[in-house]
C-alpha cells in the first residue's frame, strides 16, 4: 500500500522557518520550550478560537464583523463590559458579553491584543463535481 | 510514507516527547536527507474519519498547536467541501451550491495535514487501525466525525436512491440540495410544498423552518398562489420559536401552514403523499427530512451508546465512554446542545487542543468554555440569531448554556450581513 500523502515541500518550509527561528544546536531538553501548552494557555485559545466564526482565526476577519487581532486590550475590555451592561447597543455581542465572566473577557483582550494583524485568505468556491450523493 | 511507518505506536507519552519532538525536528534541519522519518513526528499519528466542519477544524488545530509534532492524517469520503449552512438559501434561490462548494486544497497545503479520498469501512479498535475501501492506516489516536446518517428503519421504501431522486432529504448540502431546488422550480404556480420534521434531536434544529422560510420566500416573490406545508413531529417549533412563528403567521401568512405533533408513519413514494399519525397529505413536492443517528462509521463499533443513536465523549477531551482512544466530534455526539456547524468546530477544538495534551502527557483543561452564534435567513437578505456561551459545568459533566444568552428581538438586514460575514469567517477558518 502506498501513501505518498506527505507534503514535502510543506515540511521543508517549515524545517526553514524553524531554521530561522532557532539557530541549530541551541535547542536542547533543558532550554526548548515548544508550543505553549499550559492549561490556561489552552483554555483561553479554545475559547478565543470559538470567536472565529464571526471574527476569522486569530481574530482576523474576511467578512463586514471587525477584526479582533491586535487590538488594544483596554479597548477591548471596555467594549465587552459596555455590551455586558448593556451600554453599547448591539444584535448579538450582548448574548456572549453576558456569558462570559470579567476574567475570561481580561484573558481574551490579552490574547487578541497579542495576536497579528494580516488579511485571512478566503476559499475559492468551486463548480460542485464530486459524484458523492448523487 | 512507506510501509514500515504505519506501524502502531504506543500512546500517553510524557512531556519530555514534546521536547525531544522539537530536538529530534532540529536534528533534521542538518541532516534533512531523511524526510521519510520526519514524516512520523515522534508524538505519533491522529487519523480523522470526516473533513467535515469537526474533522477539518480538528486536523488544523491538531497540527497548529501541535506544531506540526503530530502528524495528522484525514480519511474523506467526498472530493470536495460543500457547506450545509447557506444551502437552503439554494432551494430559495439566492444562493447556488457552488457558490459553497470549496476543495480542500489551501487547509491541506497551509498545515501539512495529510489527506485520503477514501471511505472508511471498518475500524479495529485493539490494532488501532482502519480500513478503507483502498487500504489501511494505523493510529496512535483516533477521531470519529463523520457527521449524521440519515435513517430509514421507519419508512424503508424511502432508502434507495431513486426514491431519493424524487423525495430528496437535502439534509447532507450536494445534489439532493439542487435536485429539490430544480423540482420547486418546475412546479406550477399553484403548488404545494411538503416538508416533514423529524423529532428533535436532529442536525440543525432551526434548519427546517429556515427551509420553509426560503421556499415560501421563493413562492411569495414568483409563485404566490403556491402552499408551504410543514409537518413537524416535534410538539411545537424547536429553536427560535417566537421569530419563525411570526414568520410563518406574518411575513408568509398564507403561504405557510405549520402543524405540530404530525410525525410521519409512511410515505407513498410514486404518489408523493405523506401518511402521518393524523391525516394524508399529498405534495407536489416533497421533502422528507428522516430521523438521524451517528455516522455509521461510529455505529459501526458501537459508539452509539446513546438510545442507540448518538455518542457518548467525555465534554474535556471528546474521548467517547466506551474507548480511551478514540475521540467522537460534530454532529455524531450526545450533548444535549443544538447540532450546528459552529459547535462542531468548537467541539473539534477543544478536542484538538485535549488531543496535543494527551499526546504530550499533559491532562487537558479541567473547564472548557465556547461561545456559539447560529444564524437563520427568514428571506434572502433578514437573518435572525441564537446566541450563547457554553461552559463546562464539573457537577454533571457536561457543557451547559451560560446565562446572557438569547435571541434576535427581530430578523434585520443588518443581521443578514452579519450572517453572510459569519460563513465567509467560518469557512476561511476551516478551508485555509
Ligand atoms: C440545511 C442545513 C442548514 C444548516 N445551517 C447551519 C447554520 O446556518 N449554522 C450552523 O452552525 N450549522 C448549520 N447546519 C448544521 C451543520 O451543517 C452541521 O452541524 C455540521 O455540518 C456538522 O459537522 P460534522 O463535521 O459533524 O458533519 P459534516 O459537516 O456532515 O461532516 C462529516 C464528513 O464526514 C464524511 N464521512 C462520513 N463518513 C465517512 C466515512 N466512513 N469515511 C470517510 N468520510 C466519511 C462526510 O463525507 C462528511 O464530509 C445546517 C445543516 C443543514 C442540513
Amino acid at each position: 500500500m502506498v501513501f505518498s500523502i506527505i507534503d514535502v515541500a510543506m515540511i521543508k518550509a517549515f524545517f526553514i522557518a524553524l531554521c530561522l527561528l532557532i539557530p541549530t544546536g541551541a535547542m536542547s531538553a533543558e532550554t526548548v520550550q515548544p508550543t505553549p501548552n499550559t492549561v490556561q494557555q489552552s483554555h483561553i485559545r479554545v475559547l478565543a478560537a470559538s470567536c472565529a466564526a464571526c471574527h476569522g482565526t486569530q481574530g482576523n476577519s474576511v467578512g463586514i464583523t471587525p477584526s479582533l487581532a491586535g487590538l488594544d486590550a483596554g479597548y477591548f475590555v471596555a467594549q465587552m463590559l459596555a455590551f455586558k451592561q448593556g451600554e453599547r447597543s448591539s444584535t448579538v455581542m450582548h448574548h456572549h458579553a453576558k456569558g462570559l465572566n470579567v476574567d475570561e473577557i481580561n484573558a481574551l483582550a490579552t490574547y487578541f491584543s497579542e495576536q497579528k494583524r494580516h488579511t485571512s485568505i478566503s476559499p475559492i468556491p468551486q463548480q460542485l463535481k464530486d459524484t458523492h450523493g448523487r | 510514507m512507506d510501509d514500515n511507518s504505519v506501524e502502531n505506536t504506543t500512546i500517553n507519552r510524557p512531556r519530555r516527547r514534546l521536547i525531544k519532538a522539537a530536538a529530534y525536528t532540529s536534528a533534521l534541519i542538518v541532516s534533512n536527507t531523511s524526510f521519510a522519518r520526519a514524516s512520523k513526528p515522534p508524538l505519533g499519528r491522529v487519523v480523522i474519519i470526516g473533513g467535515g466542519y469537526a474533522g477539518t477544524t480538528a486536523a488544523k488545530y491538531i497540527r497548529m498547536w501541535s506544531m506540526g509534532n503530530i502528524e495528522t492524517v484525514v480519511i474523506e469520503q467526498s472530493s470536495q467541501f460543500v457547506s450545509c449552512p447557506l444551502s437552503n438559501l439554494v432551494l430559495g434561490g439566492s444562493k447556488s451550491i457552488h457558490d459553497l462548494t470549496f476543495g480542500y486544497d489551501l487547509v491541506k497545503k497551509n498545515h501539512g495535514i495529510q489527506w485520503v479520498n477514501d471511505t472508511v469501512t471498518s475500524i479495529d479498535a485493539d490494532k488501532k487501525r482502519v480500513r478503507m475501501a483502498r487500504g489501511e492506516l494505523s493510529y496512535d489516536r483516533l477521531v470519529i466525525a463523520p457527521g449524521v446518517d440519515v435513517n430509514y428503519e421507519k419508512i424503508p421504501n424511502l432508502a434507495s436512491a431513486e426514491a431519493q431522486a424524487l423525495i430528496p432529504h437535502a439534509w447532507k448540502a450536494g445534489w439532493q440540495t439542487v435536485n429539490l431546488r430544480a423540482q420547486l422550480e418546475a412546479m406550477p404556480d399553484g403548488g404545494v410544498f411538503v416538508m416533514t420534521i423529524p423529532k428533535a434531536p436532529y442536525r440543525c434544529p432551526p434548519g427546517p423552518y429556515e427551509r420553509a422560510c426560503q421556499v415560501a420566500s421563493y413562492f411569495k416573490a414568483h409563485k404566490p398562489k403556491s402552499k408551504v406545508i410543514v409537518l413537524d413531529a416535534n410538539p411545537e417549533i424547536t429553536s427560535k420559536k417566537g421569530l419563525f412563528n411570526q414568520a410563518f403567521t406574518q411575513t408568509y401568512a398564507g403561504i405557510v401552514d405549520y402543524r405540530p405533533n404530525n410525525d410521519i408513519v409512511s410515505v407513498d413514494v410514486a404518489h408523493k403523499t405523506v401518511t402521518t399519525e393524523f391525516e394524508q397529505v399529498k405534495a407536489d413536492v416533497l421533502n422528507v427530512i428522516p430521523p438521524q443517528r451517528a455516522g455509521k462509521v461510529a455505529q459501526s463499533i458501537g459508539l452509539n451508546n446513546v438510545d442507540q443513536r448518538w455518542c457518548e465523549v467525555d465534554f474535556l477531551s471528546y474521548a467517547s465512554t466506551l474507548h480511551s482512544d478514540i475521540h467522537v466530534i460534530g454532529d455524531s455526539v450526545s450533548a444535549g446542545l443544538p447540532k450546528s456547524a459552529h459547535m462542531a468546530t468548537s467541539q473539534a477544538r477543544v478536542c484538538a487542543a485535549a488531543v496535543v495534551a494527551l499526546m504530550s502527557g499533559d491532562q487537558p483543561d479541567p473547564t472548557p468554555v465556547f461561545a456559539n452564534t447560529c444564524y437563520s435567513f427568514i428571506d434572502d437578505r433578514q437573518a435572525v440569531h441564537v446566541a450563547h456561551v457554553y461552559r463546562y459545568d464539573a457537577a454533571k459533566k457536561i457543557m451547559v448554556p451560560a446565562e446572557g444568552g438569547g435571541v434576535s428581538t427581530a430578523p434585520s438586514d443588518q443581521e443578514g450581513q452579519y450572517a453572510f460575514a459569519w460563513a465567509n469567517n467560518i469557512w476561511s477558518d476551516v478551508l485555509t
